[in-house]
């Protein structure tokens, strides 16, 4: 039953089917929604009642699994954060920008994830191994807390005008992987993660937009993070 | 041992439609925050001040063809419309370097991107204050040349 809050939304969705060619095309939709709904379940309601032709990504649908992102009223965002009644209507619902899209919302991540690749985004040390875990205290596992967080969305990445000017360039999101082993002191290959970013498509392309910082779902710092980056690489000089 | 040894370029070598162009856009403008319109404006003015040094090399090169033709060219800077010209020149001047100023203090002080919005609007009021005795006398000039 909807509540004070709740009533009939107005959808737009930027569709792009590729079999049938042609540009990509806005369509409406008009859904009923309950002051708690967010703006997956509208998307839900549209392709298990109306229209189930519609395609979008979604997994975990609680902001974890980071499946979701698309830019929602002008904005990116996980749909799956963003509550109906929070947002003016009509809601403009289209795929995340900068990465070639396959079919409506549902965009090709292997660019982005190839970027997240390059800077390698898992522990290195090769020191032989202790009796027991590695231990590190918690001052030095507090440097890179923040950039743990992240769920490689790519709201981020796709928020910034570098990145859609050029999608070579590394992008927030593996500057961010970077930074959360860059700075973790038990890591051995620093310096070949900065070596990546250290190229002309790495994190000196940042021009400190700040729209990855809003964009982020989870609160990263993210072009703080960018910055400190940057700031090791000339600290070391890689 | 490291995943993805070859960087992923197997696997998108199996899907060569991963390299589809994206498709064109219906227009519509991304709401960035405060950042990507300082960041717009950065540009616009870096273009604008750009484009007048072309025509400032060009005129002070004319010094070399004798006063009569420099002072002839240079005359034309007395005209009210580059008078308005120039004034848009100053506001664009001082806002790329009060802005460069705050990109350079983030870029070396990564703290400050905490602050970024803050610092944006230090670089507003400053603008906007240093704006005041421009205007003044470049507008007195602008008046004089209207008589």
């Amino acid at each position: 039953m909807p509540g004070p809050a709740g009533g009939e939304a107005t959808i737009r969705v930027l569709r792009y089917d590729p079999d049938a060619g042609g540009a990509p095309r806005w369509q409406t939709y008009r859904v009923p929604y309950e002051p708690m709904d967010r703006v997956l379940d509208a998307l839900h309601a549209i392709k298990w009642r109306a229209d189930g032709t519609l395609a979008f990504r979604r997994s975990c649908g609680h902001g974890i699994c980071g499946s979701d992102a698309m830019v929602i009223n002008g904005q990116n965002a996980l749909a799956c954060k963003v509550l109906i009644k929070d947002l003016s209507q009509p809601i403009t619902v289209e795929p995340i920008r900068g990465l070639p899209v396959h079919k409506d919302l549902v965009v090709d991540m292997e660019p982005f994830f190839d970027a997240y690749r390059k800077v390698l985004p898992f522990l290195v040390n090769d020191d032989p191994a202790p009796d027991r875990e590695r231990l590190q205290s918690p001052a030095d596992r507090a440097r890179y807390d923040d950039t743990t967080k992240c769920i490689l969305c790519a709201a981020c990445t796709t928020s910034c005008p570098v990145f859609w000017g050029d999608g070579q360039y590394a992008g927030p999101a593996a500057i961010v992987n970077a930074h959360r082993f860059v700075f973790d002191s038990r890591d051995r290959a620093s310096n070949e993660r900065l070596a990546v970013l250290s190229d002309k498509v790495g994190a000196f392309r940042c021009r400190t937009v700040f729209n990855c910082t809003r964009a982020c779902p989870r609160d990263i710092h993210v072009t703080r993070a960018i910055q400190e980056v940057k700031s090791e690489i000339l600290k070391r000089r890689v | 041992m490291r995943p993805y040894p070859d960087g992923g370029a197997a696997r998108r070598k199996e899907d060569p439609k991963a390299l589809a162009p994206v498709p064109g856009r219906l227009g519509t403008v991304y709401r960035g925050g405060q950042g990507q319109w300082a960041w717009a404006l950065h540009r616009i003015t870096g273009v604008g001040v750009l484009l007048f040094l072309f025509a400032h090399i060009l005129d002070t090169a004319l010094v070399g063809f004798g006063p009569e033709v420099f002072n002839r060219v240079v005359a034309v800077y007395h005209n009210p419309l580059i008078r308005l010209l120039e004034m848009g020149l100053a506001a664009m001047v001082l806002f790329h370097a009060l802005n460069g100023l705050r990109i350079v203090a983030i870029d070396f002080f990564p703290r400050l991107a905490d602050r970024h919005q803050q610092l944006l609007a230090a670089v507003v009021s400053v603008w906007v204050l240093l704006m005041i005795p421009t205007t003044y006398f470049m507008g007195r000039l602008l008046v004089r040349s209207l008589r």
